[in-house]
Parts: structure tokens; C-alpha cells; sequence
């Protein structure tokens, strides 16, 4: 068949604007490191919603967080904790989370209450930690995620001293502060956290409380929902659902 | 007042010590402080562009479901719908980026099923646990289960 | 890295099984403590006038700048990146408690410690600039950035300005202290630290340190030079010594029994912990060692008449008992606030190592590092005017 100049021009050009638009999308998703300019942080409020009814201890989103942000051995961006409780002491559960949970838990067969609950950091509205930063090396992002500069961090501790959660770690070779980003490396660019793709059972879901169609609203407004250690006044905004009094 | 002050010219002298360190202190903040801070808040805005730089490892399903449709068909009709693809093939960003140079992990059944799906007391009631080793007299899980469609036959 | 492992007990969040801030983190309070304490003990001579403490008033200084110099080394050493720790003089966060104290003691340092120094010392560095030889000359010409009037009429001024330094200094030095005080007390996170009497128990427990460190200092050194220490220096400061504390054995009280009456939820995890693994530094060392033998000691001497050598014996040993005291009690706080987990549910090991960059043997070096200082200073700023002729 004879392909005249106009079919050969949009041809050409349909394939260019395709291979293009194909690049741009393999790029959001794949590998390729750059920054999406068309997020507007003014426009995202960042949290995390965790139903603790459907975890499961799988330790997928432990596994997940160490291999997406490169998380060292024996420190802890997430990590998932088992609860025990026998009869009415809500006060003394015992607890275990064996290597933060990143290989699952060992199974156990008792009676009382027993389930799991997922912990990172929440991200909280008044951060402690931001607070006591004494050089300005961990932040709160205009869209709502605490974050760590390790360019400018110091090393001096104070903040993995003020958060209430113990979700701080001092990163052991760049010897600065480290801790959960919320992935902001890929919220940014319309993915959401590694820890709530590899999670199985939907139990922890990325929240962006500006964003109206955001099923955090219908979570909030619809179950019973609790914030870690709310006497501490952080404004944290990871909600649970169904958070047992236990926890600590 | 004039003699007073020549007694007290060491003074003087001082308080110029004090102001040379005092100008001496800001001319290296001006030119130490790096660029950008302060710009959202009492931190390095740059910061915000560095971590949205870094490199991503799981490329997420919609990315995977792009080439992989029949798997898609599979898996909608049954009880994994909702697990997402690198849940089990881990991180496959890398693979999504150039398909035929990297393979994605075939995860092993032996290992991979029973993180979920051995029971436990605390896991949730409604959720499928087995005892594997009792299991079909511990037989392995891909045996039986089509891991896309676990509950087909 | 869980409960499995033996340092552990019971449940500890997984970030907080390992310590965070080591023992370096423990010499530093207690540095800047001997020096606020050496400090005000310094200012009761000059603003007070109590002539009897005047003998020890220039190595009551001296002592508080050669701590103060080395007061940073331990941050240094601890800071991940110590390059980068003039940061928090060029972008201070206002909000943390920090970042503020850098500049505490930046202003204690120069604007209290140094101009008293210097306005103190400027006759004898003005002489020994003009009479001295060799290298030495040119240090002291330097400091006496070129202005060699010594006239009565400028040193009534130097007298003048330098009371108004030390008056200055007083609620400074109350500032150094008590800050770092609050750099504990604000963790609202730490149920241990977070308390509002922390600073104001800083506060005394340095007073208590800094006075007693004078004393045992200026002993020691009068002996070293085979001279008497003044009796009625050494009894003033010894019952001043007392005074302190028992308002800070009062207050360290206070805290206890309070805890001990609300028992909120922290209660029962904190007072296993003390039972346990901080039996040994908190009962035995800080309370019954460091604290209520040495009030014990010295509140014999003020009930019963005892000769001069058996007082200055009881002053040695209530002295030295004392800094051991204090150290234990600053240990006591930074360690043990670290001991247990903010879940309530369990308890960690400290592993004190010896030779890296925070452990043992440089926070030994570190407190030793003073006094190789204390003599330099010693020897360029002699503070021994009144024992010539003894």
C-alpha cells in the first residue's frame, strides 16, 4: 500500500507523540529517578490510614519499605508488632516483633486477645521532632510529610530522643537521622508508598486528606478511629481502625 | 567625660574586638548558609528535591497490569484481586523499565504462601490460615492453588 | 535485635534497643555544671563580699574556663557529622532547646567568663607583657589589646564594669545550667527527663559539683605546692558546700516522691528500672555514696568541733564523694532515660565501648583534658597573689 505525505506526517507523529507519552509513563513508574513538575504540594495533605483488623503479620510491608528505600539491616522505617492479651490487664500486653517483623512472625497458637498492628512514623502535624531540631535538618513539608535533609543533619540525636513512637533510627554509614519519608519520592509522582503496595490485604492505605474523593474522608467519618498516644498532642496522621487500648 | 573615657580606652578597645567577631559572624553566614533555605520553612528547600529524586523500586501494579492483562483476567475473578502483583514478585521496577534484560522474581510457594497464610492466633478469624505441615499432609501449595487464582481449581 | 536477644527485656520499639546518646552525653552536663557551680561560688566573693572565699576567687574562674573549653568536646565527638555543627550557629532553630543553648554558651563564654577574666587579670598581663620575655611576651601583649593603662582611676573602672559582669553573670550562669536542664526536662516523649524540675535540679546538683570540685581543686593544689589552704576558706565553702546540697538532695526528693504518690503510667516501668539495672549508680553510688555521706561528713563538721586536720580530711574525702556523686547522678539521667522503652514494656543494655569515638577511654581523656589546661592557665594567670609569702 502507497502511504501518501499526510498519512506518512501523522504517522510519524502520532508514533513520536505515543513513544513519548510511553516514556514519560514508564518513567513515572519504573526506575528512572527525576521530579514530576506538575505536583503541586500545595495541593496534597499526606497521611496513612491502617485498618489493624485485616493485618495479617505477613511483614510484606517491612520487606517492602528495607528494599525501596534501601532501609540498613536491624533499623526500622516500619515494623509490625504482635499483641497478646490475656484477661483484663490492658495495661501489661506482651508484645513481640521479632526483627521489626520483616520475616513474619513465628507462629503461635494461645488463647486472650491477639492481633497485629503495623507502626511508622506518623507524620505528625506538631512533630516533636521537628521541634527539637536544633540546625533545621528535619522538616515538615508544605504537604504534610516529616522529613529528614541528610545533607544538613548533624547527627546529634536529639530528635530521635523526642519522638514519642520510637520510629527514628541514626542511619549507620551516613550517620544522620532516618526514618519512614511516606515514600515521598513516589507520592509525588502518583504512586503510592512501597509499604502500601506490597501490603496484601489493604491494611494500610495512603491518605491525602486534601484530596476530596480520597476514601480517608469515608474511613474517618465511618469507624472507630484512633491516633497513637494521643495525650502527647503530636496531631498524628496515621489513623488506625479498631486500635485496641493495649497498645502502646 | 573625655577622661573618663581615656581611662577607660581599654573598653573601647574591647568592644571593638566584640563588634569585628559580630561582623565577622555574618559575613560567613552570608556565605555559608546554602541556597534555598528558609524558602518553605526553617529547612534547605532543595531537601524536598533530593528525596523526590531518589531511585523507585516497586513500580506498582498499574504498571504491571499494562503488559500483563491475562494475568489481570485471572486474578480479578478470585479471592487475590486485591493483592497486588509485586506483594509477591517483589520489586520490579527495574523489570517494568526493560522487560527482556531483567526478569521479574518467580517467587517459591514453600516459602512465600506460609508468610500469609500460616496460621496464627493473632491473625484476623475471617482470614484463611492453615497449619501447613497438616495441610493436605503438608503437601506444597502450588500443587493445588493457582497462586493468581488461589481459589479456582 | 528483639526480645529474643539477651540485652533485652521484655519489648523495646526495634529503633530503640541501641542508646543514643553515650556516656559522652553524660560528661557534658556534668562539665558545664562544674563550671556554673565553680562559677557562682567565684561570684559569693565578689558580689556578696564574703571575704573569707576570697582566696579561691581567681582559681574558682580559672577552673570554670578550663571546663568550659573542653565543655563542647564531647558533642564533638558524639555529633554524627561534627563538620557540620556550626550549623546551629548560622541556622538555629528557635524552637529547640538546642540550638538556643549554643548561644548560652557562646554569651557565657565570652561576653561573662572571658571579660571577667580579663578584667580581673589585665594589671598582670599589662606587667608581664612589659616585663616578660620570649614567646610568652606575645601572648600577653595580645591580650591586652594594645592598652597598657593601668592607672588606679582605670582599674576602679575595671572593678566597676567587672562587678557589673559578674552580676550579669550570676543568672548566666543559672542559664548555662538550668538550660541544659531543660534540654532534658522538655522531652515530653521521656517520662524520666520530663519534668519541670529538671533544669532547677540540674541547677543545684551543679552548683553542688562546681563547688565541690573548687574545693577539692584548690586542697590539691595547695598541697602540691607544699602551702596551707586558708582554714576559713576552706570551712566557708565546705558549709556553703552543705547548704546547696541539701536543697538539692530536697529537690531530687521532691521529684521521687512525687513520682512515687501520682504512679502514672510510667511509674511502675521507671521504678523496676532502678530496682534493677540502675540499682548500683543511682542507691549506691549517687544516693548513698555520693549523696548522703557527704552531707553526713560535712554536716559533722558543722555539729561537732573537730581539729583543722580532721575538717580539711572530711572536706578532701566529702569533696571527691561529691564529684563522684554528681557524675553518677548525670549518668543516671542520660543513661537511664534510654533504659527503658517508651512502650512501658521492656528494658535495654548500655554497651559502654572502650576505644571508639564515644566510648570509655576518650570520655576518661576528656575528663582528665581540663586540668592539663588548668595548669597552662595556672601558669600564664597565677591566681596565688595572697600565698607569696606563705
Amino acid at each position: 500500500m502507497e502511504l501518501n505525505r499526510r498519512e506518512l506526517l501523522s504517522g510519524v507523529g502520532k508514533f513520536i507523540i505515543l513513544s513519548g507519552a510511553a516514556r514519560a509513563a514508564l518513567e513515572n513508574a519504573s526506575g528512572a529517578p527525576g521530579v514530576d513538575s506538575q505536583y503541586r504540594m500545595a495541593e496534597h495533605w499526606w497521611g496513612m490510614t491502617i485498618d489493624v483488623g485485616k493485618c495479617i503479620g505477613c511483614g510484606n510491608c517491612v520487606r517492602a519499605c528495607a528494599a525501596e528505600n534501601g532501609v540498613p539491616k536491624g533499623y526500622f522505617r516500619t515494623w509490625v508488632e504482635r499483641y497478646h492479651v490475656s484477661g483484663a490487664d490492658l495495661e501489661h500486653p506482651q508484645v513481640d516483633s521479632p526483627d521489626g517483623g520483616f520475616n513474619g512472625f513465628p507462629p503461635r497458637q494461645v488463647g486472650g486477645k491477639n492481633f497485629f498492628v503495623p507502626k511508622l512514623c506518623n507524620h505528625c502535624v506538631d512533630s516533636p521532632c521537628v521541634q527539637s531540631c536544633p540546625v533545621g535538618a528535619t522538616y515538615d513539608s508544605p504537604d504534610g510529610v516529616v522529613l529528614v535533609d541528610e545533607k544538613y543533619c548533624v547527627g546529634c540525636r536529639y530528635c530521635i530522643q523526642a519522638c514519642p513512637y520510637g520510629c527514628r533510627y541514626l542511619h549507620p554509614t551516613k550517620h544522620t537521622a532516618d526514618k519512614c519519608t511516606l515514600c515521598y519520592h513516589r507520592i509525588t509522582k502518583g504512586l503510592t508508598t512501597a509499604c502500601c503496595e506490597a501490603c496484601p490485604t489493604g491494611a494500610r492505605q495512603l491518605a491525602d486528606l486534601k484530596n476530596p474523593n480520597d476514601p480517608v474522608h469515608e474511613f474517618l467519618r465511618s469507624n472507630n478511629v484512633q491516633i497513637l498516644k494521643p495525650y502527647m498532642a503530636t496531631r498524628a496522621k496515621v489513623y488506625y481502625k479498631d486500635l485496641d487500648g493495649a497498645v502502646r | 567625660m573625655k577622661r573618663i573615657l581615656g581611662e577607660a580606652e581599654h573598653l573601647v578597645r574591647l568592644a571593638l574586638v566584640a563588634a569585628v567577631l559580630v561582623v565577622i559572624f555574618f559575613a560567613i553566614r552570608r556565605a555559608v548558609v546554602p541556597v534555598g533555605f528558609g524558602k518553605y520553612g526553617h529547612y534547605r528547600a532543595p531537601s524536598l528535591d533530593d528525596i523526590r529524586a531518589r531511585p523507585i523500586s516497586f513500580a506498582g501494579h498499574e504498571a504491571c497490569e499494562a503488559c500483563h492483562d491475562e494475568v489481570v483476567k485471572t486474578k480479578v475473578a478470585g479471592k487475590h484481586a486485591h493483592v497486588n502483583c509485586e506483594a509477591c514478585h517483589g520489586p520490579a521496577a527495574k523489570h517494568a523499565d526493560d522487560p527482556f534484560n531483567n526478569q521479574a522474581v518467580k517467587p517459591d510457594p514453600a516459602t512465600l504462601c506460609v508468610r500469609c497464610h500460616e496460621a496464627d492466633a493473632a491473625k484476623p478469624k475471617s482470614f484463611p490460615q492453615v497449619v501447613s505441615r497438616e495441610h493436605y499432609g503438608g503437601s506444597g501449595c502450588g500443587d493445588c492453588h493457582n497462586p493468581h487464582h488461589p481459589n479456582g481449581v | 535485635m528483639m526480645a529474643i536477644t539477651p540485652d533485652v527485656q521484655g519489648f523495646m520499639y526495634p529503633n530503640e534497643v541501641e542508646l543514643q546518646w553515650s556516656v559522652l552525653i553524660v560528661l557534658y552536663p556534668y562539665i558545664t555544671g562544674l563550671v556554673a557551680g565553680a562559677f557562682i561560688l567565684a561570684s559569693l566573693s565578689r558580689i556578696f563580699n564574703i571575704a573569707a572565699v576570697k582566696p579561691i576567687y581567681r582559681l574558682s574562674l580559672l577552673t570554670a574556663l578550663a571546663f568550659l573549653l573542653v565543655a563542647p568536646l564531647p558533642l564533638q565527638l558524639h555529633l554524627g557529622h561534627p563538620e557540620r555543627s556550626f550549623e546551629m550557629y548560622l541556622t538555629p532553630h528557635k524552637t529547640s532547646a538546642m540550638a538556643m543553648f549554643g548561644f548560652v554558651y557562646l554569651w557565657y563564654l565570652l561576653a561573662v567568663l572571658l571579660v571577667e577574666i580579663w578584667l580581673d587579670y589585665r594589671k598582670d598581663i599589662v606587667e608581664s607583657a612589659q616585663s616578660r620575655r620570649g614567646p610568652l611576651r606575645w601572648i600577653y601583649a595580645a591580650l591586652t589589646l594594645g592598652s597598657y593603662n593601668v592607672s588606679p582611676a582605670s582599674r576602679r573602672i575595671d572593678d566597676r564594669v567587672g562587678w557589673i559582669v559578674t552580676l550579669i553573670g550570676i543568672p548566666s550562669a543559672f542559664l548555662l545550667h538550668g538550660y541544659v536542664g531543660f534540654i532534658f526536662g522538655s522531652v515530653k516523649a521521656n517520662p524520666w527527663w520530663s519534668t519541670p524540675l529538671m533544669p532547677v535540679v540540674f541547677l543545684f546538683s551543679a552548683m553542688v559539683s562546681g563547688i565541690a570540685a573548687v574545693l577539692v581543686i584548690y586542697q590539691a593544689s595547695m598541697r602540691l605546692r607544699g602551702w596551707r589552704a586558708d582554714m576559713a576558706c576552706l570551712d566557708t565553702v565546705a558549709k556553703y558546700l552543705l547548704y546547696v546540697f541539701v536543697i538539692d538532695f530536697s529537690l531530687e526528693m521532691l521529684d521521687l516522691v512525687h513520682r512515687m504518690y501520682e504512679a502514672s503510667e510510667s511509674f511502675r516501668a521507671l521504678d523496676f528500672m532502678v530496682h534493677t539495672r540502675l540499682f548500683t549508680s543511682q542507691i549506691v553510688v549517687q544516693i548513698y555514696l555520693g549523696t548522703l555521706l557527704p552531707i553526713g561528713l560535712l554536716a559533722l563538721t558543722q555539729v561537732w568541733k573537730m581539729r583543722e586536720a580532721a575538717r580539711r580530711a572530711i572536706y578532701a574525702v566529702a569533696g571527691s564523694l561529691t564529684l563522684v556523686g554528681i557524675l553518677a547522678m548525670r549518668w543516671n539521667v542520660v543513661i537511664g532515660g534510654q533504659l527503658f522503652s517508651k512502650s512501658f514494656l521492656g528494658y535495654t543494655t548500655y554497651k559502654m565501648a572502650l576505644t571508639t569515638r564515644e566510648g570509655l577511654l576518650p570520655a576518661i581523656a576528656l575528663m582528665i583534658l581540663p586540668f592539663p589546661i588548668l595548669w597552662v592557665l595556672v601558669k600564664l594567670f597565677p591566681p596565688w597573689e595572697e600565698h607569696r609569702a606563705t
